[in-house]
C-alpha cells in the first residue's frame, strides 16, 4: 500500500516537474518584418464591420493570390480582450486584429504578443501622416506605436425629442450645454413622468465603465486631459472634482438609476437621454433622437467640446510569420478609399485628420454623422501601459463608492483613487 | 547442499514474483481502469494546483510562447500584495457571509425537502424534476430571471410594497450577498435533494417502524431515524456546498454586475479573475486562490470532523 502510495506520489511530482519545466520561455518571435505570405486576421463580430471586412478581404485576395489573407469574427469569449490574451499566451493570436481596445494592448506588449509598427521602414510614417497628433495618444511609453489608431466613436449626448416635448422642453435647443442646464432639465424630465430617468449611464462595477459617465465629461471640463498624463492621475483636480459632483447629484436626486436597466434604456423610453457613440445612429432609428455635446460646467461651444473616443484600433501580433503582408494589408485596409467604405458601412470615424474634407460628400449625405465627424477630432484615449485596466478598476471602485452610492466626501475619494492609481502607473 | 541451494535460488524469484504485482497493487487490472481518469485529475487538478502555488511564488504573468522573461521567486510578496488590499480581504468577508447562509439553509432544506419528497406518492416524478430543473438551467437564464423580480421595480418589491428595502435587494451593500446566498441555494437545491433522495433509499423501513412502536411522531423520527441515517449524505452535502460556495464568480459577475455594489458582492474568485485575467497579475490572483484553497481544506476537514462522526 506504501509503495503504491509512493508510486502515485511520484507521478505527481514528474508531471507538475514536467509542467514547471515548461513554464520558462525561450527563443524569440519567429516572424520578420519584411516576410511576405498568406495570413489570418480577426474582425469584430458586428454585422456591418464583418460586411466591411469580407469585402476588404475579397479585394485584397482578387490582387495578391499569392499573398492570401483569411479573414474571419474574433472567436466568442467573454470580451474580445481575453480571447486576444489568451491566443497570445497560446502562441495562435492572427496577424492582425481589428477591434484592439488601448486600455488592453499594454498588457499584451508586456507578454510580448505585439509588434512595434514603429520598426517598420514607414511605420510611424504611415500612422502620423494618416492620423497626425491623435496619434500621439497611441503610443507607449517609449514613444512608439504598439497599436494602428485606426477608428473611434466619440461619445455624445443623445435625447429623445418626443420625450423632451412631452415635458415641455424645447427639443431643438434643449438646455444641456452647462451642468446647471442639465441638472435643471433632467430634474423637470423626471418630474413631469415622462420617464424614469433622465439619463442611465450603466452604474455597475466594470472598470470600463468610467468611460460612459465620468471619463467624456473629465475630458470636455479638462479641454482634452486624460485620465494620467506622464505617470499621474490628473482627475483630482477642480475640473474632475466638478464632473463627479455633477454626476453625484444626478443619482443623489434620483434623475439617474442606481441600477441597471436589463434592457436598452434609451430604445425603451425608461431613459430620456445616453451617453453614445456613432454606431447609435443606426440602432435608435425608432426614436426621434437628437444629439448635443457632453456637458461641461460653464457651457463649452461644440467645435471646442473634447470626449472620450471609444477608439478601437489593429494590433499586429508577434505570432505572425508574415508580417510584411500583414502591414501591406493594414495600409491597403486604412486607405483614403477603404476608410470611406468602412464610414459609409459602419458608420464610425476613421482616424484621419482630413476626415470631414475627405468625406465631405458622405456628412452631407449622412448629416446625423456630422457632429459625430466633427467631435472626432477633439477625443481623449484611456492612459498608455501594462496596468490601465487596474487603473481604471481604482477609478471605478471609487465612483462607485462616492458618486454612485454617495458615500463619504467626492473629493477625499477621488484624491485615494488618484495615489492608488499613481502607484499602478509607476509599476512596469 | 543442492536441496539448500535450490532452496536459496528459488526463494528470492519466489519474492520477486510476489514483489512484481503488489508494485501496482493486488488488482494490475484496476489501475489500468482508473488510469484515465486519474491522468484526468493530474493534468486538469494536480498540475494547475501545483502550477498556481509555482505562480503564487513568482513575479509571474502571462507571455507569448516566444518571449523571454524573468521570473523570480519573490516569496511572499505577491501574498503581501493581496492582502494588504482592503478589496480582497473584504472578498473573504463577503464569501464568509454566502457560506454561513448558504451552506445551512441548503443542508436544512435539502434534508426536510427530499423527506418529503420521499413520501410523496402522487406526482412523484413531477416534483422531483420540478426541484431539478433550476439546477439543470444555465445560470445565465436563470439570473435574468432572478433580475427582474429583485430590481427596484420588479415583483418581489412590488409585493412588499413599503417593507421593500432601498436602494433595492441586488443594489444594497447589506442584501446583496443575502440574496446572492439565497439564489445560489434555490439554484443548487435540486442537486442536493437527489443526493438525500438517494440516501433516504437506505434507511431501513424498520427502524421508522421501530420508533413508531415506541411512540416517536413524525417530528421524532425524522430526528432520531432520517438525520442519523443520511449522516453521510450530509457530510456530502456538506463539502460539496462549501467548496461550490468558496468558488462563487458567475452569480457577482451576473446577478449583481462585477461585484457591486461598492464590492459588496465580490468574491475572491471574482477578484481572481479581474486580477488575473483583466489586469495581467496571474501572481497575485495565484496567491489569493492558494489561500482559499487553503481555507477551505481547514473548513471541510472540520466539517468532516464534527459531522462526518466514526464515517
Amino acid at each position: 500500500m506504501q509503495r503504491r502510495t509512493k508510486f502515485i506520489g511520484a507521478a505527481v511530482v514528474a508531471a507538475a516537474m514536467i509542467g514547471l519545466t515548461a513554464c520558462s520561455g525561450g527563443g524569440s518571435s519567429s516572424g520578420s518584418l519584411t516576410a511576405k505570405g498568406p495570413i489570418k486576421i480577426w474582425y469584430s463580430n458586428n454585422e456591418q464591420e464583418v460586411a466591411w471586412g469580407k469585402a476588404t478581404v475579397a479585394a485584397w485576395n482578387k490582387d495578391h493570390p499569392d499573398e492570401k489573407v483569411t479573414g474571419q469574427e474574433i472567436p466568442a469569449g467573454k470580451t474580445s480582450e481575453e480571447v486576444i490574451g489568451a491566443s497570445i499566451t497560446a502562441g495562435n493570436s492572427p496577424c492582425l486584429v481589428y477591434n484592439t481596445a488601448p486600455s488592453a494592448v499594454g498588457q499584451w506588449v508586456k507578454q510580448g504578443g505585439m509588434v512595434d509598427l514603429s520598426k517598420f521602414s514607414d511605420g510611424a510614417k504611415y500612422i502620423e501622416a494618416r492620423s497626425g497628433s491623435q496619434a500621439d495618444q497611441y503610443k507607449d511609453a517609449d514613444g512608439e506605436y504598439y497599436q494602428f489608431p485606426w477608428k473611434s466613436n466619440p461619445v455624445m449626448i443623445f435625447y429623445n425629442k418626443d420625450l423632451f416635448k412631452k415635458a415641455g422642453l424645447d427639443a431643438d435647443n434643449p438646455k444641456l450645454s452647462t451642468y446647471a442646464d442639465f441638472t435643471a432639465t433632467a430634474k423637470t424630465l423626471v418630474d413631469k413622468g415622462v420617464a424614469p430617468n433622465a439619463i442611465l449611464p450603466a452604474p455597475t462595477s466594470e472598470f470600463f465603465q468610467m468611460s460612459f459617465d465620468f471619463y467624456p465629461l473629465y475630458a470636455a471640463e479638462s479641454g482634452g486631459t486624460q485620465l494620467v498624463k506622464d505617470g499621474k492621475s490628473t482627475f483630482n483636480d477642480q475640473a474632475g472634482y466638478d464632473a463627479a459632483n455633477f454626476w453625484r447629484t444626478l443619482y443623489a436626486d434620483k434623475l439617474a438609476g442606481q441600477e441597471k436597466y436589463q434592457g436598452d434604456a434609451f430604445a425603451d423610453g425608461k431613459a430620456a437621454m445616453a451617453i453614445v457613440g456613432p454606431w447609435a445612429v443606426s440602432v435608435y432609428k425608432d426614436v426621434n433622437w437628437g444629439s448635443v455635446p457632453v456637458p461641461t460646467k460653464n457651457g463649452t461651444a461644440a467645435d471646442k467640446t473634447y470626449t472620450f473616443s471609444d477608439a478601437k484600433n489593429v494590433g499586429m501580433f508577434t505570432a505572425c510569420q508574415n508580417q510584411g503582408t500583414a502591414w501591406d494589408f493594414l495600409k491597403f485596409s486604412t486607405s483614403t478609399g477603404n476608410d470611406q467604405k468602412f464610414l459609409e458601412t459602419t458608420g464610425q470615424m476613421p482616424m484621419r485628420t482630413d476626415l470631414a474634407t475627405t468625406y465631405a460628400d458622405y456628412f452631407s449625405k449622412n448629416p446625423s454623422y456630422k457632429l459625430f465627424g466633427d467631435q472626432a477630432s477633439r477625443t481623449v484615449e484611456v492612459p498608455s501601459g501594462p496596468n490601465t485596466v487596474a487603473e481604471m478598476q481604482a477609478f471605478r471602485d471609487a465612483w462607485s463608492d462616492s458618486v454612485i452610492f454617495g458615500k463619504g466626501d467626492v473629493k477625499t475619494s477621488l484624491d485615494d483613487a488618484a495615489t492608488k492609481i499613481d502607484q499602478l502607473a509607476a509599476e512596469k | 547442499m543442492t536441496t539448500t541451494t535450490g532452496g536459496a535460488e528459488t526463494a528470492p524469484s519466489t519474492i520477486a514474483k510476489r514483489r512484481g504485482p503488489r508494485i501496482l497493487g493486488k488488482h494490475p487490472l484496476g489501475l489500468l481502469f482508473s488510469a484515465p481518469y486519474l491522468v484526468f485529475v493530474l493534468v486538469v487538478f494536480a498540475y494547475p494546483l501545483v502550477y498556481a502555488v509555482y505562480i503564487a511564488f513568482h513575479d509571474y504573468f502571462f507571455t507569448a510562447p516566444g518571449a523571454v522573461v524573468d521570473r523570480p521567486f519573490v516569496g511572499l510578496a505577491n501574498f503581501v500584495d493581496a492582502f494588504t488590499d482592503p478589496d480582497v480581504i473584504r472578498s473573504f468577508g463577503n464569501v464568509g457571509i454566502f457560506l454561513i447562509i448558504n451552506v445551512p439553509l441548503t443542508v436544512v432544506l435539502s434534508i426536510v425537502l427530499a423527506s418529503g419528497l420521499n413520501k410523496v406518492t402522487h406526482l412523484k416524478a413531477f416534483y422531483r424534476v420540478a426541484y431539478y430543473i433550476p439546477y439543470l438551467t444555465a445560470s445565465v437564464a436563470v439570473v435574468a430571471v432572478w433580475l427582474f423580480l429583485f430590481n427596484g421595480s420588479g415583483l418581489v418589491n412590488q409585493i412588499l410594497g413599503p417593507l421593500a428595502p432601498s436602494p433595492s435587494w441586488l443594489i444594497n451593500s447589506h442584501w446583496a450577498m443575502p440574496s446572492i446566498a439565497l439564489f445560489v441555494t434555490w439554484k443548487q437545491m435540486g442537486f442536493y435533494i437527489l443526493l438525500y433522495l438517494a440516501a433516504l433509499q437506505n434507511v431501513p423501513n424498520e427502524l421508522y417502524e421501530a420508533a413508531s412502536t415506541d411512540g416517536a411522531g413524525a417530528i421524532r423520527k425524522f430526528f432520531s431515524v432520517t438525520v442519523p441515517g443520511v449522516r453521510p449524505a450530509t457530510v456530502l452535502v456538506l463539502l460539496v456546498s462549501t467548496v461550490t460556495g468558496a468558488n462563487l464568480f458567475t452569480e457577482p459577475y451576473l446577478l449583481t454586475n462585477g461585484g457591486g455594489p461598492n464590492g459588496a458582492s465580490t468574491s475572491p474568485v471574482l477578484l481572481m479573475y479581474q486580477k488575473g485575467i483583466e489586469q495581467g497579475h496571474p501572481d497575485e490572483a495565484s496567491a489569493i486562490g492558494v489561500v482559499l484553497v487553503v481555507l477551505v481544506l481547514v473548513i471541510a476537514l472540520l466539517q468532516n470532523r464534527f459531522a462526518g462522526g466514526k464515517d
